[in-house]
């Protein structure tokens, strides 16, 4: 007994058909849409949105074991015993999923009204992003491996034609291409986890590969979970795969914030807690998770600790809060719904503050280097606050939703193995420093700019800054709002919620409500506290008390070298792919060249030849026609006899 | 009388039949020539009928198609004097060595 029977859950396809239909309109319409398509496209995101907060008041009210509900859509292929259809599973985990997705994604859409004010082709931007939308929640409801996989495919090709949005732009086009080539490399996971699926379960619907998880050898299992490991890794920008996020920024600001921070780039997350059941049984693959997520967490905080630019100090530390999300989701049990906690006071204030760092970059001419900046905190109050509670959520402030999401964390990988606990702690630290450096450098400090009418004896950029309109504002103080508040309130009952799902053997047992007073009882969450304390302190020596800051960054140490460029992550590539795959396809290129074509060429050749010498015999004397007929003829009459004698 | 009296002559009309079309220019002889080599064999075609025939039968299977022959010799005749006669006209010359234009 579930929810399919209601009306809203039997009309569940409307949530991905309504943003589906609005990218439709604004794509083939065009140019014909500049006027209005801003508004259809903040309509049907709203409506979604409304649509998911419908179902979910639903799920709430239903009773806990009536609440997953999987809707049939259409049956795509019906023969013999082999049975493929389609269906959106909403279940405790998804709805959430669905709430942020739409809940998120109407206010960028209703931001980037404000943002993309001056853009020629706003409604084709708006039509992307309902495209993303509609990809994002069929990734998320999809009830197989399989349709999970288009939705999985469209919010990357959705991801590439924002990226790549200012196409007149090389750095963008190009960047646009490298997420999309990048994301390649994942999405052969994900096709060779499938394909292993259907060769040992004979299935890749979610509830048939669940049920016979159990039964897959644990060789096959590993081999599944690292697979899904790699397309995670290519979706969430981890380590191996993680270059394409960092140049992803050449994107407009919106689309930064809720594809590259809150929504898409957390689907690697998503699909590895979706897979609870394969990596429960393989925990060599889960240990895989952990340790990629480690290394992330650490590598993308490094690199948020060096960068001027504010984009992709923010995209740094994007890559280190999924990493701890994968910790979280390779660790497993419990944690399972740590993952998607964090996930989703994330998704909030990450979101937030990618909106800020547009809002600033509103009023400073799209200038993004925080070297040029300094002291706004006068000129835009707004983005101040809310930018700081966004801060004060991601280093774990007391109370503030990070505090909740990362302890739990922090707790469950001390408890899976001391070494990762104290790197997710160091993790801590360093995002405590590199996020004071940045509200230091934007907000705080002396000004390194000059307003127009000012005397300007150093040579200072001149810049007006000025608060960003109210659509603009107004997404940002809704997204303050969750960054404050949505640890607290969710802090108790994520876990009971998503219990069924995370754990689905053991319904009925909870080990998930001691939150509150876990994050003050427990003493590694003091200790996290005082790191915290230290690196805003060391933020706060290195880049306050009224330093002078350099407009040119100056001669970095080692430590900064290695983080501004990305850790070498692009050379890294070059060297062990780029440049042999290229010397590679040029080897083969010289021999398809020189062997086959020669071989064709070559052939061609020798018949053209013969036949220049062969076609002399076509004298046009209907006489020697006549002899060399007569010749045949005897020639084989004579066959005939000699055969016949022998 | 034997009969391979009538082949022998059939095998030498054939062979003058070819010899003309070889070495005879004038397309009206070597096209003569071909209707020799038509009626060597249809002298064979006869000539083995009846000696399949026998003592016993009576057999006329080689004497039809001998008229077959005819009349698809007949209506080839009709063609391939009037592409001579076409060819003379436009050219004065009814050599067969003069028209060797389809050629490599």
């Amino acid at each position: 007994m579930d929810l399919s029977h209601t009306i809203m859950f039997s009309y569940a396809w409307l949530l991905i058909a309504i943003p589906l239909a609005g990218a439709t309109i604004l794509l083939l319409l065009g140019s014909a849409a500049k006027k209005w398509g801003h508004w259809l496209g903040t309509a049907v995101a709203l409506a979604s949105f409304v649509y998911g907060a419908c179902l979910f008041a639903e799920m709430f009210l239903a009773p806990a074991e009536q609440r997953a509900t999987d809707v049939p859509v259409y049956t795509l292929i019906d023969v013999g015993t082999w049975h493929v259809t389609f269906g959106l599973l909403i279940d405790q985990l998804s709805v959430l999923f669905i709430l942020l997705i739409t809940g998120v994604g109407s206010l960028i859409h209703i931001y980037s009204i404000g943002y993309m004010a001056h853009d020629e082709r706003r409604s084709r931007f708006f039509g992307y992003l309902n495209l993303f939308i509609a990809a994002m929640l069929l990734l998320v409801t999809a009830d197989s491996y399989l349709l999970m996989f288009f939705g999985w495919e469209g919010v990357g090709l959705a991801s590439y034609l924002l990226i790549s949005f200012w196409q007149e732009r090389p750095a963008a086009a190009a960047a646009g291409k490298k997420a999309f080539v990048m994301n390649r490399i994942g999405d052969l996971g994900v096709i060779l986890a499938m394909s292993l699926l259907f060769t040992t379960v004979g299935s890749v619907q979610y509830s048939e590969v669940f049920a016979a998880a159990n039964r897959i050898p644990v060789a096959t299992a590993t081999l599944i979970g690292f697979f899904l490991l790699l397309g995670a890794c290519g979706k969430s920008a981890q380590v191996p795969l993680q270059a394409w996020l960092l140049d992803a920024m050449e994107g407009p600001t919106p689309v930064s914030a809720l594809i590259h921070a809150a929504t898409m780039v957390t689907a690697g997350v998503y699909v590895i807690t979706r897979s609870g059941a394969i990596f429960d049984h393989a925990p060599a693959a889960a240990t895989g998770v952990v340790i990629v997520g480690t290394v992330t967490m650490l590598a993308g905080a490094w690199i948020g600790t060096s960068k001027d630019d504010i984009k992709k100090a923010l995209a740094g530390s994007t890559m280190s809060q999924i990493g701890y999300m994968m910790m979280a989701a390779g660790i497993g049990g419990p944690a399972y719904a740590y993952a998607i906690f964090h996930l989703l006071t994330h998704g909030f204030f990450k979101a937030n503050m990618f909106l800020g760092a547009g809002s600033v970059m509103h009023g400073m001419d799209d200038d993004v280097n925080m070297r040029r900046m300094g002291g706004l905190a006068k000129f835009m109050r707004i983005t101040t606050v809310t930018f700081a509670m966004g801060y004060l959520a991601i280093i774990g402030f007391p109370l503030f939703s990070g505090f909740f999401s990362k302890d739990h964390i922090i707790v469950a990988a001390f408890g899976y193995n001391p070494v990762i606990g104290i790197c997710a702690m160091i993790g801590a630290l360093i995002t405590a420093y590199y996020m004071t450096r940045m509200m230091l450098l934007t907000f705080y400090g002396k000004r390194r700019w000059v307003e127009p009418q000012e005397a300007n004896p150093n040579r200072l950029p001149v810049r007006h800054p000025h608060e960003s309109p109210l659509t603009m504002t107004i997404p940002l103080i809704v997204l303050a709002l969750f960054s404050i508040g949505a640890g607290l309130l969710m802090n108790h009952w994520i876990g009971q919620w998503l219990h069924p799902v995370t754990d689905p053997a053991h319904p009925h047992e909870v080990t998930f409500g001691e939150g509150l007073i876990e994050a003050f009882t427990n003493p590694l969450a003091w200790i996290t506290l005082v790191l915290v304390a230290i690196g805003i302190g060391l933020g706060w020596l290195v880049f306050g008390r009224n330093r002078d800051i350099p407009l040119e960054a100056p001669r970095p140490n080692l430590a900064e070298q290695i983080g501004r460029n990305d850790l070498y992550g692009d050379a890294i590539n070059n060297a062990a792919v780029v440049h042999p795959f290229l010397a590679g396809t040029e080897g083969v290129a010289k021999a398809d060249e020189g062997i086959i074509d020669g071989v064709a060429v070559g052939s061609a050749g020798v018949i053209g030849g013969l036949s220049t010498q062969l076609k002399r015999a076509q004298t046009g004397y209907v006489r020697s026609y006549a002899v060399t007929m007569t010749a045949g003829v005897i020639v084989v009459g004579l066959v005939l006899i000699l055969g016949q004698l022998a | 009388m034997s009969p391979e009296n009538y082949l022998i002559l059939s095998a030498i009309l054939f062979s003058i039949g070819i010899f003309g079309v070889m070495v005879r220019r004038n397309a009206l002889v070597a096209f003569m020539s071909i209707e020799l080599m038509l009626n060597a064999s249809n002298l064979a075609l006869v000539t083995f009928s009846n000696m399949h025939a026998g003592n016993s039968g009576f057999v006329l299977d080689g004497q039809i198609f001998a008229f077959f022959v005819m009349v698809v010799a007949a209506a080839e005749v009709v063609v391939g004097l009037a592409i001579i006669v076409s060819i003379f006209r436009t050219r004065r010359s009814a050599s067969v060595d003069d028209a060797s234009l389809l050629k490599f």
